[in-house]
C-alpha cells in the first residue's frame, strides 16, 4: 500500500520504559495500556489496510489528566494521536511507533443540560447518537448524524467536523459547537466560546473543528441541541437514470425546496443495502433518492406534492411513501448502514471527495470510467444535496495489486473532485488517506499558511503528526 | 494618510510589500461604514477594496454565490432577491447607528461576521461562509475553504477570516451558501411583557417546532407598551398552521396578535439595524452576546448602576444597550456583569476617546491573548493589517 509513514524517531522508542514509567505516574492503574495484546486493539482505525502499533495507549479519565499527561509529553518530546472511537475512515486515528495514543473514551458523561438556551455540555468521549438520545424524551436532538453515529464520539466528530444526511438543512459539526475545552499541546486548559451564540475575538472554533487532532485535545464540548420537527417522513423516488436524479437533485433547490436530506444511491448500492436491510428499496432502477421532509402531516403533504411534481417532469419511475416509522426507521437502516453491507460482499475503500452539484452527471459518468479503467466496480451512495460523494470501490484487501489499483482510482476521482471545481473531502477528515493529495488543491502558500496556524499551537508537530500535511516541505513557526 | 484603491490581487501585494518594507501599517476597509467602530489606529495608509467589484460565481441550483470583496452588499442581495434567493444570515446594517455613510461591502460584511435576526435559525455570517481568498500580511495570495458546502479539506482558514477585522488579511474573494428566499412571512406579537417573562416565552417559542426564525422583545421605552415578537417564514398554509400553534403553545403569556407581511418586514429591518438607537447621537451602544436565559439578570444588574435603554434580539442571546457616554460608557459595570452572565460585550459606538482607552472587544483570558497573538503572527508577522483594531498587540 502507497501512504508512508514518518521515519519514527529511535530515540523516543529506545526511552519506551521510561515513558511508560512517566505516564503511569500520572494515571489510575486501568488508565494505561501497555501490553501487545491490548495495544493491537488500537494499531488502526476504519482505514483497516494501515496498523501501527503505538507506544502506549493513555486513557485518561479527566481534563487534568489530559493536561498532565500533555505537559509530559510536551516536556519529553512524545507524540500524541488522540483516539475516539477510532473510526475514521481516512486513517484520522493511526498511531506511530514513537507516540502515545490519546483515547478519550473513559470521558464521556452528559456534564450538563440547557432547554431553555438549547445547549447541552458533554465530555469528548460520549457518542454521537447518546447525545441525542440524552435529550430524545424532551423532544431535542443534536443534529450532525454520520452513519457511524452508534460508535462515534463527538471528539472524533470535532476532528473531522463531521457532517451525515441532515446537514442540508442543520449543518455539519462546525455549525454546530458553540464552546470547547481543549488541553493545549503544553498541558494548558483553555475555554473557547461558551454558551453564547458568537464568541469573543478571533473565530478559533472555526479552527480547532476539523483540526484532525492536531491544534489540542477537546475534552469537553458545548454543542447546540435543536428541537424535533413535529413530524419526518423520508421518500424514496426511483429513476431510470443517474442523470434524471441529479437533475431531479437540482430542479428541487432550484424551486426553493430545502428537503432536511437528499440521499442518493446507485444500483449497486441499491442492491447491496436493500439485501442487508430489507427496506423496501425498488430493485428496478438504476438511481435512487431518499429524500425527506419534516413538519407537520400538512407542511410534509404540501411540500411532497411539490417534489413530487418536479420528480415527475424530471422521469421519476418509481415513488413510495414511508407509510410508518417502522419503514422510516428500515429506509434510514438502508442507507445509514451502506458502508457495513457493503463491507459483507467486498473490502472496500470509502471516498469523500465533495463536488458542485451541477458537475453530477459528469463526474459519475467519469468515476465509473475510472473504475473500469482499473477494472474495478463502484457502489455509489452520496449526499446529494451537498454534492458530497462516497463512492465505494471494492477490491480484495489479500490481493496487493487490487488493492494498488483501488488506492489509484480513488486518487483519481479525489482529482476529478478538485478539477470540476470540489474538494478532497467534505466530511471524513484528509487523514493520512489523503494528506498526500493535498497540493492537488492548495498550492505551496495555502498550505504555508495553514500550517504557520498550525504551529501556533504546535510547534514541534507533536500532536497526530503523520496527518494531513505532506510530510515533505513542513513549516515549523 | 494616503488612500490606495487596488483594482488586482497585485496592487494589494505591493502596498503589503512597501508597508513592511518601511514598518508602517496599513488600514483596510471595502467603503469604510464600520470605520467608527473597534479601538481607533494611527495607519500611515488607508487600503480600500472599493474598486475590486463583481459577482464571480452565482449558482441559483447550487445555492452557492462568489463575489469580489468590494460589491457591495446591496448589489448581491439584489441579485439572488431577482432569483428568489438570500444570503441566510440577514446582516444588519450598521450605517444608521454609526451615522456612517457609503455602501457596505461584502467583504466588510465578512470581515465583522455581521448577523441579524436569522441568525437563531440559519446561523451566523460565518456558517454561511465557505471560501475566501485574500492576502496576508506577508504579502502572499491565500485561498481556503472552496464553493462546496461540506468540506474539511485542511485547517478551516476560510471560516477563521470572519469576525478578523481585517487583522489576518485583505479579503479578496468570498463564497456563501445561500437560502432561498421564503415566500412570505408574518409575526406573532405579545403585549406587556418584563423581560424575564418575554425571555421565557421566546426560550418556549425557539424551543418549539414550529421554526420561528426570528425571536425579539422591545420593552416599555422602545414603545409605550413592551412587545414581544416572534417571526415565522414559509408558504402562507405553513405560516397560518404555526401561528396558531404558537398562539395555543403560548396561550399562558396573554393574548396574541399577528402582523402582517409588510408590517412585519419593516419591522424586523428595524429590530435588524437596531433603529431606535439611532438618536441621541450622544449615547455610547452596547452589544452583549449571551446565553439567553441570562439575560434578564444581566440586564436587572446593570439597570441597578446606571440608566439604560435595551431591547433583546436572538431570544434574548443578543443584548443592545444604549447609555449615556460618562464613566466610559459605564464599561467597568457592563463588563462585570457581563462576565458573570458568561456573555461577550462589544462596545459598538462610543467616542473615539473611550474606544482607545478601554478597548471595544470583549477582554480576552491570559492563554487566549497569547493564542491570539499568535494567529496574528502566523499571518501577519510585521503587523501591517489593522494593528490593534482589535486588541493592542494583536
Amino acid at each position: 500500500m502507497g501512504i508512508a509513514f514518518p521515519v519514527p524517531d529511535q530515540a523516543i522508542v529506545a526511552r519506551r520504559d521510561d515513558i511508560i514509567a512517566g505516564l503511569a505516574r500520572l494515571l489510575p492503574a486501568d488508565g494505561l495500556v501497555t501490553s501487545d495484546d491490548e495495544r493491537r486493539a488500537f494499531e488502526t482505525d476504519a482505514l483497516t489496510a494501515y496498523r501501527k502499533m503505538p507506544l502506549a495507549v493513555a486513557l485518561p479519565s479527566t481534563t487534568e489528566q489530559v493536561a498532565a499527561i500533555m505537559a509530559y509529553c510536551h516536556t519529553n518530546g512524545v507524540k500524541v494521536v488522540a483516539r475516539g472511537a477510532g473510526t475514521s475512515l481516512a486513517g484520522g486515528a493511526i498511531g506511530q511507533e514513537d507516540a502515545i495514543i490519546l483515547g478519550l473514551s473513559k470521558m464521556s458523561k452528559v456534564l450538563d443540560v440547557n432547554f431553555a438556551d438549547r445547549t447541552m455540555r458533554v465530555q469528548s468521549g460520549i457518542t454521537n447518537l447518546a447525545i441525542s438520545d440524552h435529550v430524545m424524551p424532551q423532544q431535542f436532538f443534536y443534529a450532525p448524524d454520520p452513519s457511524s453515529q452508534l460508535a462515534c464520539t463527538i471528539g472524533g466528530n470535532i476532528g473531522m467536523n463531521s457532517g451525515g444526511a441532515h446537514c442540508l438543512k442543520y449543518g455539519v459539526t462546525t455549525n454546530n459547537i458553540l464552546g470547547v475545552r481543549m488541553v493545549l499541546v503544553d498541558g494548558t486548559i483553555v475555554e473557547i466560546g461558551g454558551e453564547a451564540m458568537d464568541a469573543a475575538g478571533y473565530d478559533f472554533l472555526a479552527l480547532i473543528v476539523g483540526s484532525e487532532g492536531q491544534l489540542g485535545i477537546v475534552t469537553e464540548a458545548t454543542v447546540r441541541i435543536l428541537r424535533l420537527a413535529e413530524g419526518a417522513r423520508p421518500v424514496l423516488f426511483g429513476f431510470a437514470t443517474s442523470e434524471e436524479a441529479g437533475a431531479c437533485v437540482a430542479a428541487i433547490i432550484g424551486a426553493g425546496i430545502i428537503p432536511v436530506a437528499m440521499e442518493f444511491m446507485d444500483k449497486l448500492a441499491i442492491e447491496i443495502c436493500e439485501a442487508y436491510a430489507k427496506a423496501g428499496y425498488p430493485l428496478d432502477v438504476e438511481a435512487l433518492l431518499i429524500i425527506e421532509v419534516e413538519g407537520s402531516d400538512a407542511e410534509m403533504d404540501a411540500t411532497l406534492a411539490r417534489i413530487v411534481e418536479i420528480a415527475k417532469q424530471h422521469g421519476v419511475a418509481t415513488v413510495r411513501e414511508s407509510k410508518s416509522a417502522m419503514e422510516t426507521a428500515a429506509i434510514w437502516k438502508g442507507r445509514k448502514s451502506a458502508f457495513g453491507a457493503t463491507g459483507r460482499i467486498a473490502d472496500y475503500i470509502c471516498m469523500d471527495g465533495t463536488i458542485p452539484t451541477g458537475q453530477l452527471p459528469l463526474v459519475l459518468r467519469r468515476m465509473d470510467e475510472i473504475t473500469k479503467h482499473y477494472g474495478l466496480r463502484v457502489a455509489n451512495v452520496f449526499h446529494a444535496g451537498d454534492g458530497n460523494l462516497h463512492p465505494l470501490i471494492l477490491y480484495n484487501v489479500n490481493d496487493p495489486e487490487e488493492a494498488h489499483k483501488a488506492e489509484e482510482a480513488g486518487n483519481d476521482i479525489l482529482k476529478l473532485c478538485v478539477e470540476v471545481g470540489g474538494c478532497l473531502t467534505g466530511e471524513h477528515g484528509v487523514g493520512i488517506e489523503k494528506r498526500d493529495l493535498m497540493r492537488f488543491q492548495f498550492n505551496e502558500a495555502d498550505l504555508a499558511q495553514q500550517m504557520r496556524v498550525r504551529a501556533v499551537f504546535d510547534r514541534q508537530w507533536l500532536l497526530n503528526p503523520a496527518k494531513v500535511f505532506p510530510l515533505d516541505g513542513r513549516i515549523t513557526g | 494618510m494616503t488612500a490606495l484603491t487596488p483594482t488586482r490581487d497585485e496592487d494589494i501585494i505591493e502596498a503589503i510589500k512597501l508597508a513592511r518594507s518601511e514598518r508602517s501599517s496599513i488600514a483596510v476597509e471595502g467603503q469604510g461604514t464600520k470605520q467608527l467602530m473597534g479601538r481607533p489606529m494611527q495607519a500611515k495608509r488607508v487600503l480600500s477594496t472599493r474598486a475590486m467589484t463583481g459577482i464571480t460565481l452565482y449558482e441559483p441550483a447550487e445555492l452557492v454565490l462568489s463575489a469580489k470583496s468590494g460589491t457591495p452588499v446591496a448589489e448581491v442581495e439584489a441579485t439572488l432577491a431577482a432569483r428568489g434567493q438570500m444570503l441566510p444570515f440577514e446582516p444588519m446594517d450598521y450605517r444608521p447607528l454609526l451615522g456612517s455613510s457609503g455602501e457596505p461591502t461584502i467583504g466588510g460584511l465578512t470581515a465583522t461576521n455581521l448577523s441579524g435576526p436569522r441568525r437563531i435559525m440559519s446561523g451566523a455570517c460565518r456558517d454561511s461562509l465557505i471560501g475566501t481568498r485574500f492576502v496576508n500580511g506577508h504579502g502572499v495570495v491565500v485561498k481556503s475553504g472552496g464553493r462546496v458546502m461540506k468540506n474539511v479539506t485542511g485547517l478551516d482558514l476560510a471560516r477563521a477570516m470572519a469576525g478578523s477585522w481585517g487583522t489576518l488579511g485583505v479579503l479578496t474573494e468570498v463564497t456563501f451558501k445561500l437560502l432561498p428566499r421564503p415566500e412570505t412571512t408574518l409575526s406573532v406579537v405579545f403585549h406587556g411583557l418584563d423581560d424575564q417573562q418575554a425571555v421565557a416565552l421566546m426560550a418556549a417559542a425557539v424551543g418549539s417546532p414550529f421554526e420561528v426564525s426570528g425571536a425579539a422583545h422591545l420593552p416599555v421605552g422602545i414603545d409605550r407598551i413592551a412587545m414581544t415578537l416572534l417571526r415565522l417564514e414559509g408558504f402562507a398554509e405553513s405560516l397560518a398552521y404555526r401561528a396558531e400553534r404558537l398562539r395555543v403553545l403560548l396561550a399562558p403569556f396573554g393574548r396574541c396578535d399577528v402582523i402582517d407581511q409588510a408590517a412585519s418586514t419593516s419591522l424586523w429591518a428595524q429590530i435588524r439595524d437596531v433603529r431606535w438607537f439611532c438618536e441621541p447621537r450622544s449615547e455610547a451602544i452596547w452589544r452583549i452576546s449571551v446565553p439567553p436565559s441570562k439575560a434578564p439578570a444581566l440586564l436587572a444588574q446593570i439597570a441597578a448602576g446606571r440608566r439604560i435603554r435595551h431591547l433583546l434580539d436572538w431570544g434574548g442571546g443578543l443584548v443592545w444597550i444604549s447609555t449615556a457616554p460618562t464613566d466610559l460608557a459605564g464599561s467597568d459595570l457592563i463588563r462585570q456583569a457581563v462576565r458573570q452572565a458568561k456573555g461577550h460585550a462589544m462596545l459598538v459606538r462610543a467616542s473615539e476617546g473611550a474606544r482607545g482607552t478601554d478597548g471595544t472587544f470583549e477582554p480576552l483570558a491570559p492563554a487566549m491573548l497569547i493564542l491570539s497573538t499568535g494567529l496574528k503572527r502566523s499571518f501577519d508577522p510585521d503587523h501591517v493589517l489593522n494593528p490593534g483594531r482589535m486588541y493592542s498587540g494583536v
